[in-house]
């Protein structure tokens, strides 16, 4: 296909402005650049054509069966678009006067009390924009409260099978990660755990349900080992979907936890983002809090005074508004039964799921999974070189997009399958046939494995050439030979 | 109550059965029992319907100016339908990350000409495929430039109050400094920052145009840090972009900015759009998402995210940016508007800021409300309020107008493409109203 660069034609108009109706201002040359960018030059026909194409080469959670693992891709409801895209909430300038924008207020209010009682937290933030900010945001409020305590602490207690994002959080905000390993179990090793936490222990950050999609069963242990240390606990949030409404992070001995709205409560993730990171938090964390946290002062704009505890403003404005306006109805539309009955059915959909593979698939820490499992190819890679990938791949073809591979690290060639609530029962016993034959098919013939995809546009795309010789955008081509 | 939960109780019977359980229940029996919570504290749920209503009603709470002259960091533009559209549409809406090439070369395409755009913007060699917005790319590109030499970080004191505070946030978090440099008539005072420059400034951050809106010397800011060994880092406003002197152009080592203008509507701040852009010889010490071309087995032409081992997920604790979910769909937005706009389009809007800023400047002099500074402007500037600002703008916005931003007893005034001279002239008979 085509890059719209190369259907630009000189001259060649899309929108149209109004005339200019004031006389017109001329800048002097010396402040102006010498050439105009390349921007492409295009119809509104191509240029609708154009991103019909590009639609059809992407793949949303409308194409098809997305079990990627700790993404959490449930159904995401078209009226929350709608409603995002009303004009009272699109049309708002975020520094307008706080007596115009009372409705933005009650959106930002209705979510904290909603998100406080699911998370069993004090108080939050919706500033973050993203999974990883939340965690930037709750490890900074982690080190401002050492430091105001004039404690020095600087090691972040990590399990081993943590998102990377866990131990860069920690590295941006000046401490040292502490690995520790999982047990035969695929849980975090108490006395393991106790034998670091000490003295230096500025906080533990623990995945519960772990990436294994399995249910740290000694989690007030573990917090209370990190409590009596003298460190606080983060709860990263991006399992949160196997027990929303079912148990709380606040009630397991965290003092803060992120949400991925994103994920937990369905709004889209847009092929990457925008997402929302809410960050919230236990009395004990609350005047970290950034600044400006909700609407308690008339004219909160018109300065940056910002209260000496706070970690500061993490987001220009309010973070991804419209996001967290999306995550608002979605929890307004499930309420008090729907919330938990949607995590449950996401952890049944995930065992039946599940128990359907494991009829050929080896499953290493098969025991009380909860909303996703991880399956290991190592066996099979090792006999007859079929991979992780060979089977994603493979996936492709059949119309599924793979779980996600490679990860956790601490399983050898794993697929992390997560089959979300919003998935019906005959969905996933046509799509575990699919799982079983496509096992078959590769174990006989593993050169077909590696072949995959063959039904796609492209296929196996090279990733070192990329990284090689990277370009990395149209004019690059110019100058570099691919 | 609508959950979107599609199996029916007698399929969850049937695949209990399977897994020889009674309830779903006992699938938690992990989870310590008296945690269980029995009783969640929130509303029932809701019909579509209900909901609708319920948010609508929100929505009317607030007040929809028919007329915006503030900007400040969020900028009111025409945003074409296609635009809309484009980005409207359900693959783009609910994909994730593409982590798989072969089934999102449409996403992995859009990102990849985003990025183009960037740099033909910026002037710049490559740039990444977003980050959150504006403030925080400022703040991860001053974290980029940092070493184990070079640990101190100077910023102007005309960029905007917000941004310097997200990036104060971030170098707190690395035990990093962050020295604010003085200004002279409201643009940046470069005989203080040549002062303040010595071999353990790692960036400098300037803001064009700069908070005032005024238009910064930043062939004069380059030439000053080319021989101190600190990186220049340009944040800009993006329409901005089709008119004045690039980054690239200037000799800036890298170019942020909030990518809001370019076809995002205000939306109470977000989501926005932080691009990032460098020369090439800063690429592998970019954060984030970078889509590269390469060529798959049978030699097609391909799309693919590179360069990960910058990344978190790579590095791990070795990284120097945690970030992975960024703004993909409104990096789409940017590019579909951009192409919407073209390069003549592009230009048109930004003359027209132009003209338009100076024809209300002019008329509101004539009122009284005289300029602060002297020095030339884009599309905002700051003027002193001849009567208290809350006077003025309340009267302003009894009559459907959001006016500029007050700061003290001067307002900061903003005018885009789609304030037409009706309205400007609309609105300076209301303040002459209050001016007598």
């Amino acid at each position: 296909m085509k890059l719209i660069f190369e259907k630009s034609v000189e001259g060649r108009h899309c929108a149209s402005l109004p005339k200019n109706d004031v006389p017109e201002f001329e800048l002097g040359d010396e402040l102006r650049r010498s050439h105009p960018p390349r921007l492409p030059e295009v119809s509104e026909n191509e240029l609708s054509r154009h991103y019909t194409s590009l639609e059809r080469r992407s793949f949303g959670v409308n194409s098809g069966f997305f079990p990627l693992g700790s993404c959490t891709m449930k159904y995401n409801p078209k009226v929350n678009e709608d409603i995002a895209k009303l004009e009272g909430f699109t049309e708002i300038h975020p520094l307008a006067p706080v007596n115009s924008v009372s409705g933005c207020i009650e959106v930002l209010e209705l979510l904290k009390k909603l998100l406080l009682e699911i998370t069993g937290m004090d108080n939050l933030t919706l500033q973050p924009s993203a999974g990883a900010q939340g965690e930037l945001t709750g490890i900074m409020m982690i080190k401002k409260y050492h430091q105001s305590r004039n404690d020095n602490r600087d090691k972040i207690i990590i399990p081993d099978s943590a998102h990377g994002t866990n131990p860069a959080t920690a590295s941006m905000c000046g401490m040292k990660t502490i690995n520790i390993p999982s047990n035969s179990e695929g849980r975090v090793d108490i006395s393991r755990l106790k034998e670091v936490a000490g003295e230096d222990t500025a906080g533990l950050m623990l995945t519960n349900p772990n990436t294994l999609g399995v249910f740290e069963k000694d989690v007030l242990e573990i917090t209370d080992i990190i409590h009596k240390s003298g460190g606080l606990n983060y709860f990263d949030g991006a399992n949160l979907n196997a027990i929303m409404g079912v148990v709380r992070p606040g009630d397991m001995g965290f003092d803060c936890v992120h949400l991925n709205l994103h994920k937990t409560f369905s709004t889209p993730h847009g092929g990457g983002g925008p997402g929302s990171g809410v960050l919230a938090c236990k009395e004990v964390l609350s005047e970290f809090l950034p600044y400006p946290n909700f609407f308690n002062t008339s004219d909160f704009y018109k300065t940056e005074d910002i209260p000496e505890k706070s970690i500061g403003r993490i987001s220009g404005f309010y973070g991804n508004f419209l996001v967290y306006l999306k995550a608002l109805c979605y929890i307004l539309s499930l309420g008090k039964t729907s919330i938990p009955l949607s995590a449950k059915t996401a952890v049944l959909n995930s065992n039946y799921f599940k128990n359907l593979l494991s009829k050929k698939y080896n499953i290493p820490f098969p025991n009380d999974c909860m909303h996703e499992f991880v399956i290991s190819m190592k066996d099979e890679a090792k006999n007859k070189g079929v991979t992780a990938n060979h089977i994603a791949k493979m996936l492709i073809d059949r119309n599924i997009h793979p779980p996600t591979v490679y990860f956790p690290l601490i399983v050898k060639e794993a697929l992390m399958i997560e089959p979300a609530e919003t998935e019906a029962k005959e969905l996933l016993d046509e799509v575990a046939e699919i799982f079983l034959e496509i096992y078959d098919i590769a174990m006989n013939d593993p050169e077909m494995a590696k072949a995959a995809p063959i039904n796609t546009e492209i296929s196996q795309p090279d990733e070192v050439l990329a990284a090689r010789k990277p370009v990395l955008n149209f004019y690059d081509e110019e100058n570099v030979d691919v | 109550m609508y959950n979107y939960l599609p199996s029916t109780d007698s399929q969850k019977s049937e695949m209990l059965k399977s897994l020889n359980l009674k309830s779903i229940d006992e699938l938690y029996s992990s989870v310590p029992h008296h945690l269980i919570v029995e009783n969640l504290d929130i509303p029932e749920g809701i019909s579509e319907f209900e909901l609708v209503s319920k948010m609508k009603d929100i929505a009317n709470k607030n007040t929809v100016f028919a007329t915006v002259f503030r900007g400040a960091g969020a900028y009111r533009h025409f945003i074409p339908s296609i635009v809309k559209h484009s980005v409207s549409k359900e693959s783009f809406v609910t994909a994730y990350t593409p982590y798989q090439p072969e089934i999102s070369q449409g996403i992995l395409q859009s990102i990849f000409e985003y990025q183009t755009n960037i740099c033909e913007l910026t002037g710049m060699d490559v740039s990444n495929a977003s980050v959150y917005d504006g403030a925080s790319a400022a703040a991860e590109a001053v974290s980029m430039c940092r070493n184990n030499k070079r640990t101190k970080a100077l910023i102007s004191g005309t960029v905007d109050p917000r941004v310097i505070s997200v990036i104060k946030t971030y170098c707190d978090a690395a035990d990093a400094e962050l020295v604010v440099f003085g200004e002279k008539d409201g643009l940046s005072d470069l005989d203080s920052l040549v002062e303040m420059l010595d071999e353990t400034v790692s960036s400098v951050y300037i803001q064009q145009p700069n908070f005032y809106g005024l238009i910064e010397d930043c062939v004069r800011v380059s030439d000053i840090i080319s021989k101190s060994g600190a990186k220049f880092i340009m944040g800009v406003n993006p329409i901005a972009m089709a008119i004045l002197k690039t980054p690239g152009e200037v000799g800036a080592d890298i170019a942020v900015g909030e990518g809001q203008p370019l076809g995002m509507p205000l939306s109470f701040g977000g989501p926005f759009l932080g691009f990032m852009a460098s020369k090439r010889e800063l690429l592998r010490n970019l954060p984030g998402r970078i889509v590269g071309q390469t060529k798959d087995k049978n030699g097609k032409r391909a799309f693919v995210l590179t360069l990960q081992a910058r990344e978190q997920h790579i590095r791990r604790d070795k990284a120097t940016s945690n970030i992975c979910s960024n703004q993909a769909l409104c990096a789409t937005t940017a590019s579909a508007y951009l192409a919407a706009m073209g390069p003549n389009g592009l230009l048109e809007v930004a003359k027209q800021c132009l003209s338009k800023a100076h024809y209300l400047k002019d008329k509101l002099t004539d009122l009284g409300f005289s300029p602060v500074y002297k020095g030339e402007f884009f599309h905002e500037f700051l003027t002193y309020s001849p009567v208290p600002t809350n006077i003025v703008l309340e009267h302003l916005e009894k009559h459907g107008i959001l006016g500029g931003l007050p700061l003290g007893n001067r307002i900061l005034w903003c005018a885009t493409e789609v304030n037409t001279r009706q309205e400007i002239d609309r609105m300076v008979a209301l303040l002459a109203e209050v001016v007598k």
